[in-house]
């Protein structure tokens, strides 16, 4: 699943120091669980995002594991402290190896 | 299909077979192994963890879960009528601001969700919610 996978994520533009932000994040990925049958009965390979990490500046916010019952195009939201203007930077690992990596600024208002 | 009264008699027949099928022991101890190798069989307290699930959900394909520990590193979701129970680990840094987060999660049938918190001082949290599924979220 190295083709079409198109990570989507809300940040807010700006915010005061030490303010509390919610973040979303949607990456499109079908997340193959492993347990379903093709047509011919054969077992269709588990081919899933592992592991979802969130950044800012370097320092960490939030390491998710994804196991196979995380829905298709894994959806994930929470909160994170903002003390300067700066760079969050979100990073998705899939089973096959590919690393799934997006950026957002933050100003300081 | 029309609503007669044979129809619901069934109907609720096979409700009540569902609700005894997730009482299964086999599925219950994959859920309870899975959390005495996170918890090292530590005793698990409650009222630490809200968690919250729909009470029903009708497609299990996509299922928002939300949980929300205050003070703690890690929060597991666990979910007992799966082929696997494992379903998440969250695991919170310096800069996440509350200990809680959200996502969507497959439901096989209607089950127990459980979320388990480690928290600051090394103790256990946990919290468990009932989910019932009309369809089924595994496939196959």
């Amino acid at each position: 699943m190295a083709s079409g996978v198109k990570p989507r994520v809300k940040v807010p533009k700006s915010a005061a120091a030490g303010d509390i932000i919610t973040i979303k994040t949607l990456i499109s990925h079908k997340m193959e669980s492993g347990q379903r049958k093709d047509d011919d009965g054969n077992i269709i390979p588990r081919s899933i995002i592992n592991r979802f990490t969130a950044e800012f500046n370097g320092q960490n916010v939030i390491d998710v594991v994804l196991e196979p019952a995380i829905s298709t195009n894994p959806f994930f939201e929470f909160e994170a402290v903002v003390p300067e203007a700066g760079e969050f930077k979100f990073t998705w690992y899939d089973d096959d190896g590919d690393v799934y990596e997006t950026a957002k600024q933050i100003a300081l208002s | 299909m029309d609503l007669t009264r044979r129809n619901f008699i069934a109907l609720g027949s096979g409700t009540f077979a569902l609700a005894t099928m997730s009482a299964l022991p086999a599925f219950a101890n994959l859920t309870d192994d899975a959390i005495a190798e996170l918890t090292g069989g530590a005793a698990l307290g409650e009222g630490g963890v809200t968690l919250n699930a729909p009470e029903i959900a009708e497609n299990g394909n996509t299922v928002p879960i939300g949980v929300d520990a205050p003070g703690a590193v890690e929060i597991s979701l666990y979910a007992d009528g799966n082929p696997v129970p494992n379903v998440a680990t969250f695991r919170f840094g310096p800069l996440s601001a509350s200990r809680s987060a959200s996502t969507r999660i497959r439901l096989a049938k209607t089950q127990n969700v459980v979320a388990v918190a480690k928290m600051e001082d090394g103790s256990f949290q946990m919290a468990k919610a009932e989910v019932k599924v009309t369809i089924g979220g595994c496939g196959g």
